[in-house]
């Protein structure tokens, strides 16, 4: 600043305002938070709606007053819901193919990152892109295709066709996080352990598998969360009660006719959220160390 | 226990790019042998193809008489020490050192029996649970060559071991390896860029450039007479100082002409030696401590000089001076009771028994 700019700025009784680092950063933390509150309300609002008429009577839900607030909470909904022999069943299947989703996609994407992040073979990187594009393509475009090849394989109405089409779902991206944790393994790991006398299969369970664990569960819970949510292909694969996982048999079975039963619904929704938000708030700090390993080179 | 041998070998990646161009190296049973050079010159590459890390493009390796070429890493019996130390983070310090036994299937007596053997010769018995992150940089480097002396390999290869220690532990650490190696004998191929580590821990030292072996030899053998002109500025520090000069004179009196006001006299033994170079340019190599201030009394065949101090570098028991000479950057070493200042004129001597020609065509020491 010149001289003459100073002494304008002195007459004027003004002090220039320099910006500083504090100033700016309490600038960027409101930002943060207004966004975050925001944010947070947009998503929490379903939930907490859910919430608040699954503790509602099916009256008081009719009534429509004061759809936000409840002041006698209702357990009825979430005990009917949990002793309802269909109900019941819709679980155990979600529960039983998804565990082994969950198994397939963690040997499958385990051992295609182990061969794409470390044997260097012809076409490898081309492989690895090549798997995170079939992440890609939506549900919606496969399920058609997938539903001729379900029906020559007459699996079309079994809740095991959900093993073999979750997958396409889970595989690709578990694989992408396995890649990235694998790669962040440095390379002299491997080449201690493979003078050390390991084979390439000792290499992956005594070494790669411990060491990236929090990528492996960051995987599991991928995978869990893909297929518990999945809608669109149990809704369109399976029809019977007994064959119905959770996500359409609760919109589908649980609708007495023409009358929604919200209530029992949203009960029905909250206690099938239940088991990923569970697993969520216990391993979180894991998933998001999975999914950001190989971010940064160390 | 083992010699190791390679023959012409070679390593090119993508045929384009040379990083080590046919290598002739013998290294004898027991033997410590340092491989040092400046960054990319190969040296790295060529223990990682004696580890069998690293494919051969062209030549042979062969350990205890055994061509390697085609063997895996696993079955050279060849144990490493790397850079980063390459601990397994989730096994204590007992199941790193043991992991390579337990793979060989050894009972479990012998493995219990050659962890502790390792961990009292490298005084880690009390680290033995520890997991890798609770140990300092130096304790990781004792479970590292731990791991490697459990094995009883026939050759130790080190690669860069302590470059990731502060000055002061590698100072340590490098005592330590020459302790370990006095205790277990096996033959060693030690890598390093650091000339200082490659001399005082060498039976051979093997000096790196561009991919090519420029001159094995004893430590002292480099130091005093190198072969080339990387290696006599490659080994010392501070590094040799090379000052371009012509060779005039005639029969035993010869001199080297610096400028047009300095000549220094070559002392009348090495005149035959440099005989053949009369009336050419060459280039004068002489190592800092042969550029001393002028004593009473001194050597013979001691050329004078005065220098005008660019900078002075007091080290406690020498003082390290910086000067010019027709523009050529120079470095002495004085006695500290002698008064170097920068800016002054300090009467200097140059021991030219001492001396190196050096051929600018062939880079080779004459």
């Amino acid at each position: 600043m010149s001289g003459a700019a100073i002494a304008a700025g002195r007459v004027g009784g003004r002090r220039q305002r320099r910006p500083s680092v504090k100033r700016e950063r309490r600038w960027a933390l409101w930002g943060s938070y207004v966004a975050l509150v925001v944010f947070a309300i947009g998503f929490l609002i379903p939930p907490y709606f859910e919430l608040v008429t699954a503790l509602k009577t099916s009256q008081e839900i009719g009534s429509g007053r004061n759809p936000w607030f409840d002041a006698h909470p209702y357990f009825g909904n979430f005990i009917e819901i949990v002793e309802n022999p269909v109900f019941q069943t819709f679980f155990f299947n979600t529960v039983k193919v998804t565990i082994v989703v969950v198994a397939i996609t963690l040997v499958m994407a385990i051992l295609a990152a182990y061969a794409l992040a470390r044997m260097r073979f012809f076409g490898s990187q081309t492989f690895a892109t090549g798997v995170f594009l079939t992440y890609l393509v939506p549900e919606s475009l496969l399920f058609i295709p997938l539903f001729k090849v379900l029906a020559f394989l007459h699996l079309i109405n079994n809740t095991w066709c959900l093993a073999l089409i979750w997958p396409t779902l889970s595989v690709p991206f578990c694989t992408w996080i396995m890649i990235g944790y694998f790669s962040s393994i440095p390379k002299e790991l491997d080449e201690a352990a493979m003078i050390d006398g390991a084979s390439h299969l000792q290499m992956l369970w005594k070494i790669f598998i411990p060491v990236a664990l929090p990528g492996i569960i960051a995987a599991t819970i991928f995978a869990f969360t893909v297929c518990w949510g999945d809608f669109l292909y149990p809704l369109a694969y399976l029809f019977t009660g007994k064959e119905m996982v959770l996500t359409a048999g609760i919109v589908s079975d649980l609708i007495h006719g023409d009358v929604l039963d919200w209530g029992h619904i949203m009960a029905a929704n909250i206690v099938a959220s239940a088991p990923p938000v569970i697993i969520y708030a216990f391993l979180m700090d894991y998933y998001i160390a999975g999914l950001t390993a190989g971010a940064t080179k160390g | 226990m083992a010699q190791v041998q390679l023959r012409k070998v070679s390593k090119s990646y993508d045929q384009h790019v040379q990083a080590v161009k046919a290598v002739d190296l013998d290294i004898a049973d027991e033997e410590f042998v340092v491989l040092v050079g400046p960054s990319g010159c190969g040296k790295t590459t060529t223990l990682r193809m004696i580890a069998g890390l690293e494919e051969i493009t062209d030549g042979e390796i062969s350990i205890g008489g055994e061509v390697v070429n085609d063997v895996p890493p696993r079955d050279r019996d060849i144990a490493m020490v790397f850079q980063n130390y390459a601990l397994y983070p989730h096994m204590t310090v007992f199941d790193n050192m043991a992991f390579g036994l337990k793979l060989r299937k050894f009972p479990r007596s012998e493995i219990k029996q050659r962890v502790d053997e390792a961990a009292r010769i490298l005084d880690i018995g009390t680290l033995l649970e520890r997991k890798p992150k609770a140990l300092s940089g130096g304790q990781r480097q004792r479970v590292a060559m731990g791991r490697a002396i459990v094995r009883h390999p026939k050759v130790f290869l080190f690669d860069e071991p302590l470059s990731n220690l502060d000055a002061k532990l590698r100072v340590q650490m490098r005592t330590e390896i020459k302790k370990v190696h006095q205790a277990v004998r096996t033959t060693t191929v030690y890598v390093t860029h650091d000339q200082v580590e490659a001399m005082t821990l060498a039976d051979r030292v093997v000096v790196m450039n561009n991919g090519v072996i420029e001159q094995v030899g004893p430590p002292q053998e480099l130091y005093h007479s190198p072969v080339t002109r990387f290696v006599a500025g490659f080994i010392g520090s501070p590094a040799m100082n090379f000052i371009p000069c012509r060779v005039e004179g005639s029969g035993n009196e010869l001199a080297l002409r610096l400028t047009d006001q300095l000549s220094l006299p070559v002392p009348p033994s090495l005149a035959d030696r440099y005989g053949a170079y009369r009336n050419r340019e060459v280039v004068l190599g002489l190592r800092p401590e042969h550029l001393t201030e002028l004593k009473d009394g001194g050597k013979p065949n001691v050329a004078r000089f005065d220098a005008k101090l660019d900078v002075t570098e007091p080290m406690g028991m020498e003082i390290v001076v910086h000067f010019r000479i027709n523009g050529t950057a120079l470095c002495g070493r004085v006695d500290p009771s002698v008064r170097a200042e920068a800016g002054e004129v300090l009467p200097m001597s140059a021991d030219l028994n001492h001396m190196h020609l050096i051929d600018p065509d062939t880079g080779r020491v004459v």
